[in-house]
C-alpha cells in the first residue's frame, strides 16, 4: 500500500499488478479509471497484445495499436520476463507492496512459475488475485483453449444473435473478454472491501465463458420452465411474448432504427405516441387505432397480431431518416433510438453535453486523440483518464530503481539478459 | 452471513427492471441486507417479465424477476404519500447505501434526492443509474435496455455485411453495466471507509457500455474509420466461425489464429487435399480466399457433431466450442463443476434455476441466499425490527395503504 496522500480517484492508495493478456486488460483499465496506480507488467519487447488492431494511422506498430491505447490507459508501463528465476524474484517483490494482482495464463501456469496464489501470499497475505480464463481454474473444460468467439458461443451468446437462415453470429467487435474483464473488476473489489477490515486477501477465479452467460437475460429461465430454446431471431426480439417475436430493428430512408412496441403501462412511452403522429400524417391503419394500447399485455399476443402491427409501422418508418425520427421520438416522448455507427456516437449530443469525450495527450504521436471518457461520474472523484497506455517499459526506470532500488547497473544487466 | 464479503452492509434499494437489481444482486450475494422498496402502485416492470411459474404470469411468479433478485428482501411502500417518504428515510438513516434506477428528477420529487439524503446520513452512498446519465438534455427521455443497445453502436456492427443489422441478443447494456456498477460503489464503500465521506454516484449506461466498444471509437476518432458488421470474421485468424454441424440448428465455432494452429487443423480433418492448396497454406491466403475456406470446412463439419468436433479439435491445441442453446447450458459440465445455477424454492414460482456469479472468492464464496421476495414480503421484520416500530404505528400504516 502507498502512502496516502491527495485523493486522486476512489482507489488511489492501491496498487495493482496487472500481468493480464488481450483477455483481461479491461480489469486493470477499471481498477485505473477509478484512480489505483496500475502497472501493467508486459514482457521484454512488448505485450502480444500490442499486435492488435486497429493501429494508428493504419500503422502495424506495437506502440501504435489502438486496441492497446483503448484498454491500457491509467497504467503505467514495465517489461518482465517471469519465466527467468531474475524475474519470478523481481515479481514477487513488487507483490510485496501490492494490493492486487491480475493475470490471465492458463490454469497451472503462475504456480509452475512460483507465483501462484498460495506462494503470493504466504508473501503478502493481504493480497487479493484475479485469475481470468476461458473456463476457470479447475474442472473437465480447464485446458480447452478458447479466443473470444469461442467462449462467447460456449457462453450461450452467439446461439441467440443473428439471422435464423444464416449461421448465428458474434458482435464484430468481440465482446466475451470485455464481460469477463468488467466482471474481475468488480469482484476484487468487492474482496477488497473484505481485505481492507479483515486484512486478508484471496484468490478470484473468473471463468469467461460463465462471464457471457451472465448476459443471457431470461434464456436460461425458458429452458428452465417452460423448457422454450430461445432462438436467433435476427431484427425480432425472442423472448418478451411467449411464443411470438416482435420487430425491434427497422429499416428507415437512411438506415435503421431501434424501436420496441409494448403494451400495458408502457404504451404510453412506446405505440401511443407514434400511432398518434401516424395518425396525424394520415398513416394509422383502423386496426392501429383500434388496439387498447394501454390493457394490451405483449407478454401474451400472437404472431400474427405483431404482424398485423408491423406492416403499417414499417411503411412509416421508412418516410423519414434516423435523425427525423429521433428528433421525434424526443419531442413526443417514445421510445425509439437510432441504429448508431461510431460516428454517430461521436455526435451525439447527450455525450457531448455531459462532456463524455477526453482528449487524450500522445506526444509520443505529436497528436491528441479523442477516447471515450469516464464510465462514471461522482461528486467525489472523477473516473476519467488521466494518461495515455504505457510505452514498452516506459516506466522502467521509476520502479526497478526508484522503488525497488536496483542500480543503473543492475537494470543495464536485466535488460540484457532480457529478464526485463 | 459473517464470512461474507459485504456482510454487515444495508442497502435501500430503489432499483427495477434489470440494470438497476442486477447491481444490487452482487451485493447480496456477498453477505449484503439488500431491502428493495416496491410499490403495488408502480409494479417493477420486471415482475410481468416471462417465464413464470407454472406458466401463469403474477405478480409474484416471474423466473426473470425471481433471478434478478434472489437474496433479496421486499418493503411493500408507497412512496405517493407522506408518510411513505418519512418511512423511506427511517429506513435510509441505517442504510449504507441507497440504490436508485428512476428517471432522473424523481427521487429530489420525492424528498429523496442526495442533497436531502445526505442530512439524514452524511456519509450516505448514494448510486443512481440511467441509461442517459443524471444530466444532459436526453436525461429523462424514456429508455430501454433493448434500444441502448442501438443508441450505443453494437446493433450496427452485429450481423451480416450484406444484410440490415440484427444486433445482439437482449438488453445488452443491461448486463454489461451492473459489473461496472458494483465497481464503483464497492470502491466508493471502501473510501467511505478510509475517509468517513460518502457520494452520489451517476452511471449512465450509455457512457459504461462505450467502454465495450472503445477501439471502434478509436478507429473512428484516429483513423476516421468506420467499422461495419462482418459476420464472424476476424482480421487476423482463418479460419474464424461458426460452421454448421450435424443435426438441427447445431454450429461449432471455431478459430485458427496461428500457423501451428492451421497445422493441427488441418490434421484433425485428415489433411484433406484442399488444405494443402497454395491459396490456402499462410493466413493471408485463408483471407484472401475465405469463402471458398469456409465452404469446404463445412463440408466437413456438415457430418459431425458440434460436441465431437469440439472435442477433437480442443485434444489437438485448436480453440473451438459448441455454440451452446440454452438447453446445453443447462447440461454443460463444465458450469455443472463450477455450480453455476442456484436451484432455489420459491413460493410461486416453484423450483427454479438462479444465475451464480461467473466468479469464485476463495475464502468468502458468494451465497445465493434467500430466493426472491413476494412484493412487502418483509414489511413486519423492516418495520419491527429494523425500525422498531411499535404494532400501532404498523397496523396505522397498512390501513393508509403506506404499507402494501
Amino acid at each position: 500500500m502507498k502512502n496516502q496522500s491527495q485523493v486522486n480517484g476512489l482507489l488511489e492508495p492501491f496498487r495493482v499488478l496487472d500481468i493480464a493478456g488481450a483477455e483481461a486488460l479491461v480489469c486493470g483499465k477499471i481498477l485505473g479509471d477509478l484512480g489505483a496506480d496500475v502497472i501493467k507488467v508486459e514482457r521484454p519487447g512488448g505485450d502480444r497484445a500490442r499486435n492488435i488492431g486497429p493501429f494508428y494511422h493504419d500503422i502495424p506498430d506495437p506502440q501504435k495499436s489502438l486496441f492497446w491505447f483503448a484498454f491500457n490507459n491509467n497504467k503505467r508501463g514495465i517489461t518482465l520476463d517471469i519465466e527467468t528465476l531474475d524475474g519470478q524474484c523481481l515479481f514477487r517483490r513488487l507483490v510485496e507492496t501490492a494490493d492486487f494482482v491480475v493475470e490471465s495464463f492458463a490454469p497451472g501456469y503462475m504456480d509452475k512459475l512460483g507465483l501462484g496464489y498460495a506462494l503470493l501470499s504466504a508473501i503478502n497475505p493481504r493480497i487479493i488475485m484475479a485469475s481470468i480464463t476461458p473456463f476457470g481454474q479447475s474442472g473437465p473444460y480447464m485446458d480447452y483453449k478458447a479466443n473470444d468467439l469461442v467462449a462467447w458461443a460456449m457462453g450461450g451468446q452467439t446461439y441467440l444473435s443473428g439471422d435464423p437462415d444464416r449461421p448465428p453470429v458474434q458482435v464484430t467487435f468481440p465482446q466475451a473478454h470485455v464481460n469477463a474483464s468488467a466482471q474481475a473488476a468488480a469482484a476484487v473489489l468487492i474482496a477488497h472491501y473484505r481485505r481492507e477490515i479483515s486484512g486478508m486477501g484471496q484468490h478470484v477465479d473468473v471463468s469467461i465463458q460463465e462471464s457471457v452467460t451472465y448476459t443471457l437475460m431470461n434464456a436460461q429461465q425458458y429452458w428452465d420452465i417452460p423448457k422454450i430454446i430461445l432462438k436467433r431471431s435476427g431484427c425480432y426480439r425472442a423472448g418478451h411474448a411467449q411464443g411470438a417475436m416482435m420487430r425491434t430493428v427497422w429499416q428507415c430512408r437512411d438506415g435503421y432504427v431501434n424501436l420496441t412496441i409494448l403494451g400495458g403501462t408502457i404504451a404510453r412511452l412506446t405505440i401511443m405516441p407514434l400511432v398518434k403522429w401516424m395518425k396525424e400524417q394520415g398513416a394509422a391503419d383502423e386496426f392501429l387505432l383500434s388496439v387498447d394500447w394501454a390493457n394490451l399485455d405483449t407478454h401474451i399476443v400472437t404472431q400474427e397480431f405483431f404482424d398485423r402491427i408491423e406492416e403499417p409501422v414499417a411503411k412509416f418508418l421508412l418516410l423519414y431518416t434516423k435523425a427525423e425520427l429521433y428528433a421525434e421520438a424526443i419531442k413526443r416522448s417514445f421510445i425509439l433510438y437510432p441504429v448508431n455507427s461510431a460516428g454517430e456516437v461521436l455526435a451525439d449530443r447527450q455525450l457531448a453535453a455531459r462532456d463524455f469525450w477526453e482528449h487524450v495527450d500522445h506526444s509520443e504521436l505529436g497528436v491528441q486523440i479523442v477516447y471515450p471518457g469516464a464510465f462514471f461520474k461522482s461528486t467525489e472523484a472523477n473516473g476519467g483518464i488521466r494518461f495515455r497506455a504505457p510505452l514498452i517499459g516506459e516506466h522502467n526506470l521509476d520502479i526497478y530503481e526508484g522503488e525497488l532500488g536496483l542500480t543503473p547497473k543492475q537494470v543495464a544487466s536485466m535488460k540484457q539478459a532480457n529478464v526485463i | 452471513m459473517e464470512n461474507q464479503a459485504l456482510a454487515g452492509i444495508r442497502v435501500a434499494d430503489f432499483t427495477w427492471f434489470v440494470a438497476g437489481p442486477m447491481t444490487t444482486r452482487y451485493i447480496s450475494e456477498h453477505g449484503a441486507e439488500v431491502i428493495k422498496i416496491e410499490s403495488s402502485s408502480r409494479i417493477d416492470p420486471l415482475r410481468t417479465g416471462a417465464p413464470y411459474g407454472g406458466g401463469r404470469p403474477g405478480i409474484n411468479r416471474s423466473a426473470y424477476y425471481a433471478d434478478a433478485n434472489r437474496g433479496k428482501l421486499s418493503l411493500g411502500l408507497n412512496l405517493s404519500t407522506i408518510r411513505g417518504i418519512e418511512l423511506a428515510k427511517r429506513l435510509i438513516a441505517t442504510a449504507d447505501i441507497v440504490t436508485e434506477n428512476f428517471t432522473p428528477g424523481t427521487m429530489e420529487k420525492w424528498g429523496l434526492g442526495y442533497d436531502e439524503l445526505r442530512k439524514i446520513k452524511p456519509d450516505i452512498i448514494m448510486f443512481s443509474t440511467s441509461q442517459q446519465g443524471q444530466t444532459g438534455p436526453l436525461a429523462v427521455h424514456p429508455a430501454l435496455g433493448t434500444s441502448l443497445v442501438s443508441l450505443a453502436g453494437f446493433t450496427h456492427v452485429t450481423g451480416w455485411p450484406d444484410r440490415p443489422p440484427t444486433g445482439l441478443f437482449g438488453a445488452y447494456p443491461d448486463y454489461i453495466s451492473p459489473p461496472l456498477a458494483v465497481a464503483v460503489i464497492a470502491a466508493a464503500l471502501d473510501y467511505r471507509r478510509r475517509t468517513g465521506r460518502g457520494q452520489h454516484i451517476d452511471l449512465s449506461q450509455y457512457e459504461a457500455s462505450l467502454l465495450a466498444l472503445a477501439p471502434f471509437l478509436l478507429d473512428y476518432t484516429a483513423n476516421a474509420r468506420e467499422n461495419d458488421r462482418d459476420g464472424n470474421r476476424c482480421d487476423y485468424a482463418a479460419p474464424h466461425g461458426a460452421f454448421r454441424c450435424r443435426g438441427d440448428d447445431r454450429w461449432c465455432a471455431i478459430a485458427v489464429s496461428s500457423d501451428q494452429e492451421w497445422r493441427e487443423f488441418c490434421r484433425v480433418l485428415g489433411n484433406p487435399m484442399w488444405a494443402s492448396e497454395p491459396r490456402f497454406v499462410t493466413l493471408s491466403g485463408r483471407k484472401q480466399n475465405e469463402a471458398d475456406l469456409e465452404r469446404l470446412i463445412e463440408e466437413w463439419t456438415m457430418d459431425r457433431s458440434a460436441e465431437e468436433i469440439m472435442a477433437l479439435m480442443q485434444k489437438a491445441g485448436v480453440p473451438a466450442g459448441v455454440v451452446q442453446s440454452s438447453e446445453d447450458l443447462r447440461n454443460d459440465p463444465q458450469l455443472m463443476h463450477r455450480e453455476h445455477l442456484w436451484i432455489l424454492n420459491h413460493p410461486e414460482v416453484g423450483v427454479h434455476a438462479t444465475t451464480a456469479p461467473p466468479f469464485r472468492f476463495s475464502k468468502t464464496p458468494a451465497k445465493p441466499g434467500r430466493p426472491a421476495p413476494l412484493l412487502g414480503e418483509h414489511n413486519e421484520y423492516v418495520c419491527h425490527k429494523l425500525l422498531g416500530m411499535s404494532d400501532e404505528e404498523f397496523v396505522e400504516l397498512l390501513d393508509a395503504k403506506v404499507l402494501e
